[in-house]
């Protein structure tokens, strides 16, 4: 008490003034040079020859291409690893079966693995030489150097991001509201809409907007599967590279800005989807009650 | 409606949780589920709400074989533990999720006026716009009573329904809970581990251990007869005595109490706090008190016996006792069974 009034405290544990002015600074600096200087670097150099460049570089139809496929990509691929998170993180939470412990780690092998290995594996799978290469020439069925060698390595790539959002929150919440609403009368399509999803959209949100970063960024893994055909398979980080090997810096930083925005859109939306994850447990446990806690008197 | 269970078995991987379980519960009776944690009773309530299936045996609603009925068909109202009220639902909303997802449609006005009429029963009628986060943990016990109640079950079942409220709280709901029931004569059926509740609101009492019931019957009937040490112990506080019988009676140091039909050899004397008496001079068991607790109506002793035998007992608000002296128990009252 007596040092409170005189308005000197004892420092916290860990928190003498130099210690803390020399990490905070480490941290500031380090971010600077190696985060933010690069991101300033594309923006800068992007418009480094004016706005005409900027834009005719953009307007460039191999370039336009590559924003199309990576959308297109984007489109398919999160979807089905959306669909896949949910079956995933419910099959985990919510039943018991032998192999539960086994599944999770499946799914998490691709956090751990470097992409280009799973491109690599994938040409071994699909290609010509490959497992399936004879049975799919015969048939004439295009994986690799196509759009769906594309969409598999992406998918290889970002199948984790929705499940591992999910499975710490619905193991958190457990089995009983399903078991509320069933035995309620809901059938199991009712209790999954209105009661499992509202309860994790905001979880899921958050998961498909970073499996979405994930997938129009990938680089490894489509390199390898989508043969840099320019104009025909190649995605908008493939084509970034290739501008960057031709001599054409403008361009490539140009590319580079695209990919830069959907970062910070990214980083937006993922802020604002913790927020209101948060809010929904937070908010009306602060709020205090208009009306009284009135317990009924026997 | 009547709900019976025959020979019902459950095990989980090697955990025999239910061991061959018969019961009988009578259209309208609201029975108590008692026993320790482990003891099945939750099993049994879940198996007959349909959340978890029999191994063995069967469950009868009535005349019907409810065995394999699935929940959501099976028609009971069940209250969890931790009510599990659908957090993103109001209160007018939780309660009417049940008539807007029965199979048995009802018009947007009847439901809006059905849980009026809940609310009203549950003492809630300002609270329906709020969410489960906004009130309080008894209010929102009597939500998820409501919610349960609005499907008009057959049967309602109540998992520890008052075991995470506070004091308080608890004794008024369950005085409210068992006024409810008169009201609308819903055969309950409810599981709880406190004895003070089950005694205060059923009907009629089960009292469960590693998976069988080892006594059922009215309150007084399982308070003044208990068959068994052990519900003789989990009804509540009681000292154990050392003892020995011949012949009908069961001796112990100091004392001999009529131990009628109980085989002879080593034995245990139960007696309650309130039926043990304290004086300064004999005869009785000899005993030092180790410690006084004052408590608002009295004085709670504890002491020991020569044999090295706790005893606690309850004296007189005035009488002055300390730590340290002697003097002799004599049992009013007491039970006796043969040693396990």
């Amino acid at each position: 008490m007596s040092n409170a009034s005189s308005g000197r405290k004892p420092p916290r544990v860990g928190d003498q003034p130099l210690f803390r002015r020399l990490l905070i600074g480490i941290v500031l600096v380090v971010g600077a040079l190696l985060i933010l200087a690069p991101l300033i670097v594309i923006g800068v150099e992007a418009f480094s020859e004016g706005w005409r460049v900027y834009a005719s570089t953009l307007a460039d139809p191999d370039t336009r291409h590559a924003i199309f496929l990576t959308v297109v990509t984007a489109l398919i691929a999160v979807p089905i690893n959306t669909v896949f998170g949910i079956a995933a993180a419910w099959a985990i939470t919510k039943f018991d079966f032998p192999g539960r412990r086994f599944l999770l780690v499946v799914i998490e092998i691709p956090f751990s693995i470097s992409p280009i290995v799973a491109g690599v594996a994938y040409l071994f799978v699909y290609g010509l030489q490959g497992f399936f290469g004879p049975l799919l020439e015969a048939y004439d069925i295009k994986i690799l150097f196509a759009l769906p060698g594309i969409i598999l390595a992406s998918m290889f790539v970002t199948a984790p991001f929705v499940a591992r959002e999910l499975i710490p929150l619905m193991q958190a919440q457990g089995r009983d509201l399903e078991e509320a609403a069933t035995s309620l009368g809901a059938s199991g399509w009712r209790t999954f809409f209105s009661v499992t999803l509202p309860n994790i959209k905001w979880a899921l949100l958050y998961g498909v907007v970073l499996c979405n970063a994930r997938v129009m960024g990938e680089f490894g893994a489509v390199s390898v599967v989508s043969g840099n055909i320019r104009g025909q398979t190649n995605t908008l980080p493939l084509h970034i590279e290739l501008l960057y090997h031709d001599y054409q810096a403008a361009g490539a930083f140009a590319s580079a800005s695209i990919l830069a925005v959907i970062a910070v859109f990214t980083i937006i939306a993922k802020v604002a989807l913790e927020r209101q994850g948060a809010g929904r447990v937070r908010r009306p446990a602060l709020s205090t009650p208009a009306v009284p806690a009135v317990e009924p008197k026997p | 409606m009547k709900i019976r269970l025959d020979h019902v078995v459950k095990t989980f991987n090697t955990f025999r949780a239910v061991r061959d379980v018969s019961l009988e519960i009578e259209s309208g009776e609201l029975v108590a589920l008692l026993g320790p944690s482990g003891s099945g009773k939750t099993t049994i309530l879940r198996m007959v709400a349909g959340l978890e299936f029999a191994d063995g045996g069967h469950i009868y609603f009535g005349d019907q074989d409810a065995t394999d009925i699935p929940v959501r068909d099976r028609g009971v109202g069940f209250v969890f533990q931790h009510y599990a009220l659908f957090p993103h639902m109001t209160v007018q909303e939780n309660i009417a999720f049940g008539m807007k997802v029965s199979k048995v449609k009802r018009e947007k006005a009847a439901i809006a006026a059905r849980v009026e009429e809940l609310l009203r029963l549950v003492r809630l009628e300002r609270l329906g716009d709020r969410f489960p986060a906004q009130i309080s943990g008894g209010q929102r016990q009597r939500v998820a009573l409501a919610r349960a109640l609005a499907v008009d079950p057959k049967v309602l079942l109540l998992d520890e329904p008052f075991g995470a409220l506070d004091a308080a709280v608890r004794r008024d709901l369950r005085r409210w809970l068992r006024e409810i029931h008169d009201e609308l004569g819903i055969t309950t059926l409810f599981v709880t581990h406190d004895q003070e509740e089950a005694l205060d609101l059923a009907d009629r009492v089960v009292i469960l251990n590693e998976g069988q019931i080892v006594q059922e019957g009215t309150p007084e009937q399982v308070c003044r007869d208990p068959k068994s040490a052990f519900v003789t112990r989990f009804l509540g506080d009681a000292n154990r005595l050392s003892a020995e019988v011949r012949g009908g009676v069961a001796y112990a140091d100091g004392a001999a109490i009529a131990a009628d039909g109980v085989a002879n050899g080593a034995a245990e004397i139960y007696a309650r706090p309130g039926d043990l008496d304290w004086s300064a001079a004999g005869p009785g068991i000899a005993a030092s008190v180790t410690r006084v607790l004052d408590r608002p109506g009295g004085r709670r002793v504890i002491a020991v016996t020569a044999a090295g035998e706790n005893l606690e007992f309850d004296v007189e608000p005035e009488l002055a006792v300390r730590a340290g002296e002697q003097g002799f128990v004599t049992l009013r009252r007491a039970q006796v069974f043969a040693a396990s």
